[in-house]
């Protein structure tokens, strides 16, 4: 078989064993066509049971209003909003797996995209819960819109933080989506076209909306996924700019900093990254796809981990530096007295995050490490620990304690139905994601075909052949723009 | 939308498919489609295909974006009921980059993938005729309109010396209609008209 493109010997292969395009798909469609086993259900009915905790939460919540959860007047924002930051955060490796990678166009991508952005968007369905349902008076949740209404029309307030990310977030959502499923489209007809029940076949020729693989269509495609990923990676950073702009927009010491919008993003994908990791992980075991993740992704993203978690751990000691460099009493009590003393009441959760986000990931320097799979899964929990740690610090230290001592609040700690609400978005989360590893195919593969030939490990093998072939036949065969 | 006669041959492999596609056209056939299980780069200009002015219709849709939120949020604030925020300007143009930004973002993603749709025809309930259910699978199909002039014979068997596999002439119907993949019949079917 002649060969397509060169790639050098180098990089190791994407996608390991001897496939052809036929196997590619037959690999990737046998857990979706299969019947669910024996341990999806069980993750399966696990989650729902979590979701109905949740929705019990909630449903306590609206009933009996916000005082079910540990807020009061200095702590306004707690479990609610650190969990609303964190399920952001989560979402943000998906878009730049999808589209910053394909920007960059790293190859490697095409075996995680997939998953990763379905674990954007079910991250970003739960990280909206928190603060439309900490509005209370949720049946009011629409006045943060600007539609003509009788009271003057009164419009919302748009130099607002809060109002920016209504605008960011529900943008987000919604062009993650349609990125997402514009890219699930051809991979959904073929399971349609190889269909044998009568409700595959509806189902899939659906939500395949028509799909032929024409090549115009192909080339069309390309140019909206190249076009939207434009467009996801300002959006994506924007969105977690806004997020921070919540906290550095106000006057509150310790959220008051501008270093907040690089500081959040990156560790936006730093958390992202190692729920990918946690995802991944097992979703590869499961269901037999580790020819397709392999080991090298995993070591690539353990690099991306350690690199942002580094950026992050270069974000704290700046503000720590910051606080004391401004000589402002305000700051240097906000960063000294109640976060880096172990002393005050929260000073426990700042040297947890601090452990969880910068000490541990450094372990990923070493080699072998970063291709543990046991390691990558533990360090993938511990960073999401050090994540949430990281929200709650900058969200509960910065307002139980600010200017007056007379308005400090006490202690805060949440009840059980704020857990419940939090444990229901996890709950949410994983209903979801097991749905779509049942319906859906988790790997890229028409994209992995398209890479197949270049970073495959059979054709990888057999590209010395190249050497041999006579300048003519390579004219021929190689002589039109294949791009990358 | 019509039934029209092809000739169909399926390739599986893209180093083959290319020179294929060269001589079809230098022969003077007229290439109906290259149906592919994947995106293949550069097989559009093979096919002699202009490029695509999607990206300029998502940088018109993107400005109609900027343009509404800006000019929206000046009209609300500054016109309909200005309102005094902390003393701070009414035209207060940094505070509404954001949500001008994410304005601009979504409709030129959700207007591009609107057209997207439309140009390629994809919609739920949309059912179009397949020359071989492999070419979502692992073949590429290439279909040739047969005109008048067409001899079967010789179109066939000059296919299958480019390579090509599985040559068939094939009637299909060319545009689409509202149906269901698990059935037959289209879901408005043509009255048939009562003879009396």
């Amino acid at each position: 078989m002649s060969l397509i493109r060169y790639e050098s010997q180098v990089r190791p292969p994407l996608v390991v064993g001897d496939k052809d395009y036929h196997q590619v798909t037959e690999d990737v469609c046998r857990p979706v066509e299969a019947r669910p086993t024996k341990l999806w259900w069980i993750g399966f009915i696990i989650s729902v049971f979590l979701l109905c905790f949740g929705i019990y939460s909630v449903y306590r919540e609206v009933t009996y209003g916000v005082g079910q959860w540990n807020l009061n007047r200095t702590n306004g924002w707690g479990w609610d909003i650190t969990n609303f930051v964190w399920w952001i955060g989560i979402g943000h490796a998906g878009t730049l797996i999808s589209a910053i990678l394909l920007l960059f166009r790293q190859g490697w991508r095409t075996g995680v995209n997939r998953a990763a952005e379905a674990m954007t968007i079910f991250a970003v369905m739960c990280a909206g819960q928190f603060p439309i349902w900490h509005m209370g008076r949720v049946w009011d949740a629409f006045f943060v819109l600007p539609y003509p209404n009788t009271r003057g029309p009164l419009w919302p307030n748009f130099n607002s933080a809060l109002l920016w990310d209504v605008f960011a977030i529900s943008t987000y959502f919604t062009v993650s989506v349609l990125f997402w499923y514009s890219g699930l489209i051809p991979d959904v007809a073929t399971l349609r076209d190889r269909a044998k029940k009568k409700w595959r076949k509806m189902f899939y020729g659906v939500t395949a909306v028509g799909w032929t693989g024409s090549t115009k269509h192909w080339q069309r495609l390309e140019a909206l996924a190249l076009v939207l990923a434009g467009l996801s990676t300002p959006l994506v950073l924007s969105v977690h700019t806004i997020v921070s702009f919540d906290f550095a927009t106000s006057v509150v010491p310790g959220w008051h900093t501008t270093i907040f919008p690089p500081y959040f993003v990156a560790g936006a994908v730093f958390s992202g990254f190692a729920m990918v990791q946690t995802l991944l992980l097992v979703t590869r075991k499961v269901l037999n796809l580790e020819e397709y993740i392999t080991i090298e992704h995993i070591d690539v993203m353990n690099k991306i981990i350690l690199l942002t978690g580094s950026i992050v751990g270069i974000a704290y000691l700046t503000e720590l530096f910051v606080a004391w460099y401004s000589a402002n009493p305000y700051e240097n009590f906000a960063f000294w007295d109640t976060r880096a003393n172990l002393n005050s009441p929260y000073g426990w959760a700042y040297y947890c995050m601090m452990a969880c986000n910068v000490l541990f990931p450094q372990i990923f320097w070493i080699r072998k490490m970063r291709r543990n799979l046991m390691v990558t899964f533990f360090m993938s929990v511990i960073v999401n620990i050090g994540m949430w740690f990281e929200r709650f610090v900058i969200i509960v230290t910065s307002v139980h304690r600010d200017y007056l001592p007379s308005a400090w609040g006490p202690y805060y700690s949440p009840t059980i139905w704020e857990i419940g609400f939090y444990l229901g978005t996890f709950g949410l989360f994983f209903t979801c994601y097991f749905l779509f590893v049942k319906f859906f195919p988790v790997v890229a593969f028409a994209e992995i075909k398209h890479i197949l030939k270049r970073s495959g490990e059979s054709y990888k093998n057999q590209m010395g052949e190249l050497e041999h072939e006579s300048m003519e036949d390579f004219a021929n065969i190689h002589g039109h723009d294949h791009g990358a | 939308m019509a039934v029209k006669k092809f000739i169909t041959g399926c390739f599986d492999d893209e180093a083959v498919l290319f020179p294929a596609v060269k001589q079809v056209r230098k022969k003077g056939y007229k290439i109906h489609d290259v149906f592919t299980p994947f995106p293949i780069h550069g097989l559009d200009k093979a096919m002699g295909l202009r490029d695509t002015s999607l990206h300029v219709a998502g940088f018109i849709y993107g400005i109609t974006g900027t343009a509404t939120a800006l000019g929206f949020i000046t009209w609300a604030l500054t016109y309909d009921w200005p309102i005094n925020f902390g003393g701070k300007p009414f035209f207060s143009l940094p505070a509404w980059i954001p949500i001008t930004f994410e304005l601009t973002v979504l409709f030129s993603a959700v207007g591009m993938v609107w057209t997207f749709c439309w140009l390629c025809q994809l919609a739920p309930f949309v059912k179009k005729d397949h020359f071989n259910p492999r070419s979502t699978d692992d073949l590429f199909v290439m279909a040739l309109e047969c005109t008048d002039k067409t001899n079967e014979a010789e179109s066939l068997s000059f296919l299958q010396s480019l390579g090509a596999k599985d040559v068939q002439v094939q009637h299909k119907e060319t545009g689409w209609w509202w149906g269901r993949y698990d059935k037959e019949r289209k879901i408005f079917e043509p009255k048939a008209e009562k003879v009396h």
